[in-house]
């Protein structure tokens, strides 16, 4: 079965992001001082092809340890959905 | 034949022909190392230089790790082989495993390029050996990707080991522990963010590189009496 999913990565917390601080920091000037708390990511999409649902998250989980987050400073989620039928 | 000192090319590297400028002028042979090459050959020492290792997609050094020359300089590095990475070269050798950490951006988002005061805080390096403690050298450095960060138990062991090899002397990029270089704790790896094949010529600002540089060649033999 293929399954699409979502990876999103995010800094540790504890870790700086010198990207989110710095946006963060414009917001007043632009007239949104009533938002905060931001933080920069990445989000990636794929594929997998898999048994079942349990199989796919492995699969993936496994694919974030070894290329996608780097666990001395980032941290991964996935998401996963059944791909509809071509 | 002298000692050759491989040089990895991979696709983005940019520093690779400053690193064999600077071998050859301190009397050393210099050969470069496509990254698809899954051996080495016949090298003394092996430099992972600066650039853009596969355009730094995803992190810097996340991919180069994958090309096939890691694998060769991983065997490298465990039969006691020294290997230098600098600058991206450092990214890749954190993204490896074989140094400890990991290069965030630097703190205040700005792309640094300018010499910088650095102290040689471990002569038992190769790249350090000969150098005394405290020695200051001046260096350019040129990243985004610099600040060097790693949990507290790292930080802990790199201090008591003696694991740190370059402290910046006015912490230019948000360091943990001001680090610019560190080593593993046999001394063959060593990282640094400084640029020492950039410092080797008085007319390019300085020699002090050439220090850095020697002592390497002078760890493979290149200068010793014959």
């Amino acid at each position: 079965m293929r399954f699409d999913a979502a990876v999103e990565i995010r800094t540790k917390e504890g870790i700086a992001d010198p990207e989110g601080a710095t946006i963060e920091a414009a917001l007043p000037a632009l007239g949104f001082a009533d938002i905060g708390g931001l933080s920069v990511g990445k989000s990636i999409r794929l594929w997998v092809e898999a048994a079942d649902e349990g199989a796919a998250r492995a699969r993936v989980e496994e694919l974030c340890a070894a290329l996608l987050a780097n666990p001395v400073m980032e941290e991964a989620s996935v998401s996963l959905a059944q791909a509809a039928p071509a | 034949m002298s000692p050759t000192i491989g040089v990895v090319v991979f696709p983005g590297s940019n520093c690779e022909h400053d690193v064999v400028e600077a071998v050859e002028l301190l009397g050393g042979q210099a050969r470069l190392l496509w990254h698809a090459e899954g051996q080495l050959g016949d090298v003394d020492a092996v430099v992972l230089p600066g650039g853009f290792a596969h355009g730094d997609y995803l992190r810097p050094g996340a991919i180069a790790r994958f090309s096939p020359v890691m694998a060769a300089v991983t065997a490298f590095a465990a039969a006691g082989g020294p290997v230098v990475g600098i600058c991206n070269g450092f990214q890749v050798l954190t993204e490896a495993g074989l140094l400890p950490g990991a290069l965030q951006k630097n703190s205040g988002l700005r792309f640094l390029c300018r010499p910088v005061e650095l102290r040689v805080e471990s002569p038992d390096s190769v790249l350090t050996t000969g150098l005394e403690r405290g020695t200051t050298l001046r260096l350019p450095i040129n990243h985004f990707e610099g600040n060097y960060l790693a949990d507290a138990a790292t930080l802990a062991r790199l201090r008591q080991d003696d694991l740190v090899v370059l402290r910046y002397v006015d912490n230019p990029n948000g360091s943990a522990d001001d680090i610019a270089g560190i080593r593993s704790p046999e001394g063959n790896v060593v990282g640094l963010m400084p640029h020492p094949e950039r410092a080797v010529d008085p007319l390019v600002g300085g020699t002090d590189g050439a220090r850095l540089m020697g002592a390497l060649l002078s760890a493979v033999g290149v200068g010793a009496s014959v």
